[in-house]
């Protein structure tokens, strides 16, 4: 069986809800069942079949081809199977995500991989604004799983994470770690200002100096015999996580956000701090 | 059964289930492991007074332990789950936990989860911090030569303990000799531990007393200088005799170890003082676990 590929035929104008498309919602589905499933866009609905032109059967393994940035909710809820894109997304990619895979070769909107529960996503691209936490008024960012991003990210990376991990190979932006409660952010490029905002309790693993808010302690530089092991978890991935050049166990810390609970950790490999 | 002029005799070891874990223990280097390793399975040779047996089960190497620093695993037993959580807790809390630079792992997978640093988190006083990895949760807990890495949960599984040998030698220096040796090959079988001192015991024992407060006394009729006055088991040549107690994973573990040690003490032979193998037993009546010296030298 060859993978289901869904390649769009045309780009409309709003915004389309790719929700019902996941591994798990279409397994036992003919395809001509697929096709008929009714996709919200803006305020009105389109066939799978109008908008993509479908082929494969394997509806494990989801190809959505020619994607742009208008493509939301793409795994949403996904409990498992992969989803792989060719292009851009929208916003909320992977969002609730619980098992399986999502690639995306392109740039993805805001609010990827929010409150997402287990599994893996991986991004060739940029992603925007709030990567992996929670949705407005809610307490819990992401729950669990690994985010790789092998662009830049956005601002309020990780706000309320709650547990996972999530890669950075490029920069982020403003208040990176914000309001986190549990997890791991590691970046490899810069972070923006008020990095920590508020963060109770977590590790932000940086390979870069970043700007240290006023709230957190410096308590000197150390070696981490957890940090080995952090990185032997990262070294599965197809990234420059995985390359052992980049890897270290003595990093210079700071404890805080002191301006609350204070339990966080800014760790920043030592030699660069 | 006479291999190299020792007689093996037609008897077997009688043993029972046990409850059972191990840990890795690393460190910065090898010898710090093993200084916390060899303090937390101390004083556990026989579970009648210690509570639990345990022991190093060997070394490993920097590519075997999860953070990949030297390191040594150790199994405790003990008669039942609760003596285990207690007796692990007590111990990773006291000899490990203390121990300069020392992180402790979990060396079974599988089996029903016990806390490993679960408890002892609370050490940290509200400092501690948690870290998911691969799915399993660690404890770093600040010490004041920097941090202790902890697992949370370690495996509990079903053992077997009290498998034995023992050796009847033309002096107590050939019988000590051929300990030595046999204890050397038998700890490289994987999943089983000696607990007594070196791994050789000289005070058997057997059930009851003539004091109605002592469960055990000694096992006289294996003691040399009773030959002449109790109903001794031995034979006119024999000066010394001594014991390795075995507890393993599973049968399959303890019977290869005792083929080990068998093998060991045939190869140095009647001509060195060698003279029978034999081995403890309460007449099959309180062990459910028999293991035949000659049908595992059959094997």
């Amino acid at each position: 069986m060859t993978d289901l590929t869904l390649t769009m035929k045309y780009r409309p104008n709003q915004r389309v809800d790719m929700s019902p498309i996941t591994c798990d919602k279409l397994a036992g589905l003919e395809l001509a069942e697929i096709a008929a499933i009714e996709l919200q866009n803006g305020k009105r609905k389109l066939r799978v079949d109008e908008l993509f032109s479908i082929s494969g059967s394997d509806v494990g393994k989801i190809h959505i081809n020619n994607s742009f940035y208008k493509l939301d909710y793409i795994g949403r809820g996904l409990e498992g199977g992969s989803i792989r894109v060719t292009g851009d997304v929208g916003a909320y990619l992977a969002m609730d995500m619980r098992a399986g895979e999502i690639t995306v070769s392109g740039n993805v909107g805001i609010y990827a991989a929010c409150q997402m529960k287990n599994g893996l996503l991986q991004v060739l691209g940029d992603v925007g604004d709030f990567l992996g936490s929670a949705l407005p008024g809610n307490k819990k960012g992401i729950q669990g799983g690994t985010v790789l991003i092998k662009g830049n990210a956005g601002d309020r990376v990780g706000d309320h994470m709650r547990r996972g991990m999530i890669l950075i190979e490029g920069d982020t932006g403003d208040y990176c770690g914000a309001r986190m409660t549990a997890g791991t952010i590691a970046v490899m490029g810069k972070t923006g200002r008020n990095i920590g905002y508020a963060m109770r309790r977590g590790t932000l693993l940086l390979w870069q100096q970043p700007k240290v808010p006023v709230t957190f302690g410096d308590c000197g530089t150390h070696t981490f015999s957890f940090l080995p092991m952090l990185f032997k978890a990262m070294a599965k991935f197809d990234s420059k996580f995985s390359d052992s050049s980049q890897h270290f166990n003595r990093v210079h810390r700071y404890g805080g956000d002191l301006a609350g609970m204070g339990r966080g950790e800014i760790l920043v490999r030592a030699g660069n701090a | 059964m006479i291999i190299n002029g020792v007689l093996i005799d037609h008897t077997f070891a009688e043993a029972f289930p046990m409850k059972a874990t191990r840990v890795i223990i690393t460190a910065q280097t090898e010898q710090w492991a093993f200084n916390a390793a060899k303090s937390m399975t101390g004083f556990a040779t026989s579970v009648i007074g210690c509570g639990c047996e345990a022991d190093i089960e060997r070394y490993l190497k920097p590519s075997e332990t999860p953070d990949g620093r030297p390191g040594v695993s150790a199994m405790l037993f003990t008669m039942g789950a609760k003596s285990l959580v207690k007796q692990l807790e007590t111990r990773a809390g006291q000899s490990v936990l203390t121990s300069p630079t020392s992180a402790l792992f979990s060396g079974i997978d599988g089996g029903i989860r016990i806390p490993l640093g679960k408890n002892l988190r609370y050490f940290g006083d509200g400092f501690q911090t948690s870290k998911m990895i691969n799915d399993k949760r660690y404890w770093r807990i600040p010490v004041m030569d920097g941090e202790f890495l902890v697992e949370e949960t370690t495996g509990q599984v079903n053992a077997i303990g009290g498998g034995n040998l023992l050796i009847l030698a033309e002096s107590e220096i050939d019988a000590l000799e051929a300990c030595e040796k046999a204890v050397l090959e038998m700890r490289k079988v994987p999943n089983v531990i000696l607990p007594f001192p070196g791994g050789v015991v000289r005070s058997g024992s057997k059930v009851g007393s003539k004091y109605p407060a002592l469960t055990a006394s000694t096992n006289d009729a294996f003691c040399p200088t009773l030959k002449g006055i109790t109903k001794s088991e031995l034979s006119p040549e024999i000066e010394s005799v001594m014991e390795i107690v075995i507890d393993g994973l599973t049968e399959a573990d303890i019977k290869k170890a005792m083929k080990v040690g068998m093998e060991t003490f045939c190869s140095i032979g009647a001509y060195n003082g060698v003279k029978r193998i034999s081995a403890g037993n309460y007449g099959g009546k309180l062990g459910p676990y028999h293991f035949h010296l000659q049908e595992i030298m059959n094997d």
